[in-house]
């Protein structure tokens, strides 16, 4: 493994910043193979020359370059890297083509039939989740889909988990801690309280969560 | 056939030791077979509140340990004779209660009694869900602020889930027994009404406790509200929820202190 020195503009600020990190690790650089990358600037063979024999100075051995035309390196000048690929970091699993990720579960309707009691949490990735009656404070619904309640909401309903953007959350009474869809969330304090008490829909239009009385 | 009671809330200090007490009171008054037990091991009080504080020899963990008889443990009131108290340890903590233990006791229980009633401690642990475990019926008590609204919530949510009945498939009879409440307060905004709780928790009115002295006043001389003053506005209320409880069908109220006059008739189906 090799490390990568990627000069930036202007050098000399590049210089500073580096020999404040060998002030801060000394012996970083002994002994370490460094690949200098001057993608980022542009040389002349001479400068390029120099700022070799300013690393040098530091103890910072470059074993190759990268990045720099074919025209700039030469003979006393470490050789450019033939494969111009970084190795990754971490080992990628070998993805056998003839075992297909399962497909995702047909959505599919929760149904409800009782009140969501504090404390409780009902969770239902894949479709929508109706409740018959009341989702209590401290309740959690989560869908991957729509949420509607018949009863009150008084807890957080949590629609769209999957990333359904068009998910909307119905209750016939709107007394919610937190609503959210698709990640982006209201609490209490940031609903229009002329809506509170009221049936009301909740739907995403773009990043902004939209709420409108039903009556 | 007996009926175990669970007395629970969830919240604390709303109620429940002393409503245990007056309700099984009221029932042994009215004539049946009642037992009250302590769940609350490590802070019991249910002794104190029934005046047996002086009597306690067993506990209920000696006999879920095996280390005394339900005999031993039984008190029997002084001024009821057919009412008994199962006395909670003090010393020990909710961890001594077993499962096994607990249900055998009630089964013992049952034989003897026409009502075992189960005083739960506050919070949602072991020794509340171990009070509700065996349970028939529960009474929710629920003070009428948005706290005790919410823990009651939680608390019906967990009989239906985590008692023996409900992991059976049967349904859990429950009862919202509504205490400390002030109509005067409810109605100038400072408290819930009845009808934003019962919306709330939507389980069956058992009844309505008004706030009243003679409640602390009866805690203090360790006797239950309903055979120290009979006739104030909450034993009257306790008496009338135990009817209920034993299944008879009357309008809830909310009785005034005022004597002769049952307040304002709220025209609600009790219980059934």
């Amino acid at each position: 493994m090799a490390l990568v020195l990627a000069p930036e503009a202007p050098l000399e600020d590049w210089f500073t910043d580096l020999d404040v990190l060998a002030e801060r690790s000394p012996g970083f650089f002994a002994g370490r193979p460094v690949i200098l990358d001057v993608a980022a600037v542009t040389l002349e063979k001479a400068e390029l020359t120099k700022l070799i024999a300013d690393l040098s100075e530091r103890n910072v051995r470059v074993m190759a370059i990268e990045g720099a035309e074919p025209q700039m390196l030469g003979l006393g000048l470490p050789p450019p890297l033939t494969s111009n690929r970084p190795d990754s970091e971490v080992e990628v699993p070998d993805l056998s083509p003839d075992e297909p990720p399962p497909p995702p579960p047909k959505p599919s309707t929760l149904f409800v039939e009782t009140t969501v009691r504090s404390g409780q949490t009902v969770m239902h990735s894949h479709g929508d989740v109706t409740v018959l009656g009341a989702i209590g404070s401290g309740a959690e619904v989560i869908s991957g889909g729509s949420i509607y309640t018949f009863g009150a909401l008084r807890g957080r309903a949590i629609a769209g988990t999957t990333g359904d953007i068009d998910a909307r959350i119905v209750c016939r009474k709107l007394e919610a801690e937190l609503v959210s869809i698709d990640g982006f969330y209201k609490t209490a304090d940031d609903m229009d309280s002329a809506l509170r008490g009221r049936p009301v829909q909740i739907w995403l239009e773009g990043d902004a969560i939209k709420m409108a009385a039903l009556d | 056939m007996a009926k175990v009671l669970v007395v629970t809330s969830g919240k604390g200090g709303v109620g429940k030791t002393t409503s245990t007490a007056a309700l099984g009171a009221a029932l042994a008054q009215n004539g049946s077979n009642v037992v009250v037990i302590d769940f609350d091991v490590g802070l019991r009080n249910l002794d104190l509140v029934m005046g047996a504080e002086r009597r306690v020899v067993y506990d209920l963990i000696n006999v879920v340990q095996g280390d005394a008889k339900l005999a031993q443990a039984l008190i029997r009131d002084k001024r009821l004779e057919n009412l008994s108290l199962l006395p909670a340890s003090q010393t020990r903590d909710k961890d001594a209660l077993t499962e096994d233990g607990v249900a055998r006791v009630i089964e013992e229980l049952r034989e003897k009694f026409d009502w075992i009633i189960c005083d739960s401690p506050a919070g949602i642990e072991r020794g509340a869900t171990l009070a509700m475990r065996h349970a028939d019926m529960a009474v929710v008590v629920t003070n009428p602020e948005v706290s005790s609204v919410r823990d009651s919530d939680r608390i019906i949510g967990l009989l239906d889930s985590k008692t023996a009945r409900a992991e059976s498939g049967e349904r859990m009879p429950k009862h919202l027994l509504l205490t400390r409440y002030d109509q005067g307060r409810a109605e100038r905004g400072e408290m819930l009404k009845v009808d934003d709780v019962l919306e709330i928790l939507s389980i069956p009115l058992l009844g309505i406790i008004p706030e009243s002295e003679e409640v602390l006043r009866a805690s203090n001389v360790g006797s239950p509200v309903t055979i120290n003053s009979p006739t104030s506005a909450p034993a009257r209320a306790y008496a009338e929820a135990a009817r209920r409880l034993a299944g008879e069908d009357i309008a809830v109220t909310v009785p005034s202190e005022k004597k002769g006059f049952f307040g304002k008739l709220f025209g609600r189906r009790a219980a059934a």
